[in-house]
């Protein structure tokens, strides 16, 4: 035990020299309940925000291949299938990059990230988490957008299952751009407007097909982590280049651990400077 | 002005034996600034300018001050959340200037934020905070049960905080902040728009915890009448200082005898009524309310003065009171109106 601080003369001549016990602190909880715990507070919020959460994605999606129908030419397997891949892989960037980028925002405007920083949990906990929930909440609106889409453009139901790997891996990713977004800009309007630039990249260069695109917009393409959950989407139709479907998912899970970290450290970094 | 809290007790303790004159927390010379303003009115705010401050275990001692006085700022390096500028803390035998994280393990914190939880039920929102404080899930949920029953919550238990009233969303984050034991807690006005009966359920959880677990509590309130009845003892911040730190009776006996006067107007009150004007010099006027300290011999002749004469038509209410906590931030030299009483 330690006495760090000087007591008064006073105490020095009438107190034996009795340092008090130093209090043992509680312990501190591991990565995997506090992650559990965080993700199943933020699942229930889906009770009460169901609405923006699930709907709204999913409608925008629609909307955009009912538009884009008129559009493209569905006599071509390679623009019907960017449609409806792009436009499913954008509910994930609707709610896991712009939704999540606004949460963390305002929870750090608010200081409601001083919840969790008082607590004994770790920030990859807390991020993970949060990351894990919001990708979840994409799953049944990336797959409802699939399956209308794979009807209205005349795609295969049979490969739908890849979207089990391409939402939580494109989630992760596109999770962790929105955690940085939302603990990294200065105020959460910035917060709210880089979400909604990441959400627009997403939709501009992940609906159309490549083989249409100038040769710079291409580059923008490949620089964006949504474009390989698409990809990744694209190669499970027809007859799947499963080895596409794996470097692609790949290069999600690389820049989700990436991003996922960075955000860890912006939430570490949100206080105490 | 700043008077080190006793030290005399701990010549009787029982040497090994942690007591109530052991420090909880120890502050010294905390400083704390921030900067504020855009470019050209760039300027640095001292929130805390060399906090001097000794909790001891065990006690229930209150942060009282004006908005704006530094008390939030303060707390927030007390719980780890910010670093000082210089200045030490020590918690419980830990350096939390050294290590902010240990905070987290000794202390539940209650903020004035609920952000965090806005959007989950309120039985969930007590059962994630046990969890994340490291209890296991038979145990979350039995914590869980036992703070619902202690603040009668369990009507809204269904219920998602935001969904709630003021008060009530306040008393789900209390329940937070008391579930899984913790040695000390520290809260940030914890019954802010509460009713009387919510009050009376979380002063009597907090004293149940002193009582049974030895936990220390420092709270923060700028609310003089709970300041006076449920703080041992109590530090007065002002302008990031600390302006005078004792039990409430004995910052109350530094203001002397002196009573407040306090009229209430209906109508111009008669200057030509000598009570009136005399009161007039030195009166603090807050709309319609005239508010004077003074020796109680003299409230007694001002006051028969005002009731008997032609005064007494315009007027609508008037108190005689003994000093209160604010009357104390007042003769300390406060400088801030925005206490606030009941």
């Amino acid at each position: 035990m330690r006495v760090s601080t000087p007591v008064s003369a006073a105490s020095i001549e009438t107190a034996p020299a009795r340092p008090a016990e130093a209090v043992a602190p509680a312990p501190t909880t591991s990565l995997g309940a506090g992650l559990l715990t965080v993700y199943r507070a933020q699942l229930s919020r889906v009770r009460v925000s169901r609405v923006p959460l699930l709907f709204v994605a999913v409608f925008q999606s629609v909307g955009i291949m009912i538009l884009m129908r008129g559009v493209v030419d569905t006599g071509s397997d390679s623009a019907r299938e960017a449609v409806v891949a792009g436009s499913s892989v954008l509910v994930v960037a609707f709610v896991a990059l712009n939704l999540l980028a606004q949460h963390f925002g305002n929870l750090r405007a608010a200081n409601a990230l001083d919840y969790y920083l008082t607590l004994p949990v770790r920030p990859a906990a807390v991020v993970l988490g949060m990351a894990a929930a919001y990708a979840s909440f994409t799953l049944p609106g990336t797959v409802a957008t699939a399956v209308i889409g794979a009807l209205m453009f005349q795609l295969p139901l049979a490969n739908l299952w890849v979207l089990l790997l391409v939402v939580p891996l494109s989630g992760a990713a596109l999770a962790g751009i929105g955690a940085v977004f939302g603990l990294l800009a200065p105020r959460p309007e910035l917060a709210t407007l880089l979400g909604q630039l990441g959400m627009s990249a997403a939709l501009l260069l992940g609906v159309l097909p490549e083989d249409r695109m100038p040769e710079l917009i291409v580059v923008a393409r490949d620089l964006l982590p949504s474009s390989y959950g698409v990809d990744a989407f694209i190669a499970s139709y027809g007859d799947p280049d499963w080895a596409a479907v794996g470097g692609n998912l790949a290069v999600c899970a690389a820049v989700g651990v990436v991003m996922l970290s960075l955000a860890t450290w912006s939430f570490r970094r949100s206080t105490r400077s | 002005m700043y008077k080190l809290p006793g030290t005399d007790e701990r010549s009787v303790t029982i040497p090994g034996e942690p007591t109530a004159a052991d420090p909880c927390f120890t502050v010294r010379k905390l400083t704390r600034t921030y900067r504020t303003g855009r470019r050209r009115d760039r300027h640095v705010v001292t929130a805390n300018d060399a906090i001097d401050l000794d909790v001891r275990r065990g006690e229930i001692f209150g942060l009282l001050g004006p908005n704006g006085a530094g008390k939030s700022t303060l707390v927030r390096q007390l719980t780890g959340l910010l670093r000082p500028d210089t200045g030490t803390i020590d918690l419980l035998g830990h350096d939390l200037v050294r290590r902010p994280e240990t905070a987290a393990r000794l202390v539940a914190y209650l903020g004035q934020e609920s952000g965090a939880l806005d959007e989950l039920t309120v039985a969930l929102a007590i059962e994630t905070t046990a969890r994340l404080r490291a209890l296991d899930a038979t145990r979350a949920r039995a914590e869980r049960d036992a703070v619902l029953d202690e603040l009668e919550l369990g009507a809204i238990a269904d219920r998602p905080l935001k969904k709630l009233s003021g008060g009530q969303r306040r008393l789900a984050c209390v329940a937070t902040a008391l579930v899984g034991a913790r040695p000390v807690l520290v809260l940030d006005e914890p019954t802010t728009g509460m009713d009387p009966v919510a009050r009376r359920a979380v002063w009597a959880a907090v004293d149940r915890r002193r009582a049974e677990q030895g936990a220390t509590v420092l709270l923060v309130t700028h609310n003089v009448i709970e300041a006076e009845t449920v703080l041992d003892r109590v530090a007065v911040l002002d302008e990031g200082r600390v302006i005078a730190c004792d039990t409430p009776g004995g910052l109350k006996a530094m203001v002397g005898d002196e009573v407040r006067l306090d009229l209430v107007w209906r109508a111009d009150p008669p200057m030509d009524d000598p009570a009136v004007s005399m009161l007039a010099q030195t009166a603090v006027r807050t709309g319609r309310r005239w508010s004077t300290r003074m020796e109680p011999g003299v409230a007694r002749e001002l006051l028969a003065g005002v009731t008997s004469g032609p005064a007494f038509e315009a007027l609508d209410d008037f108190t005689l009171s003994t000093p209160s906590l604010e009357d104390v931030y007042l003769a300390l030299g406060g400088r801030h109106q925005g206490l606030v009483k009941g």
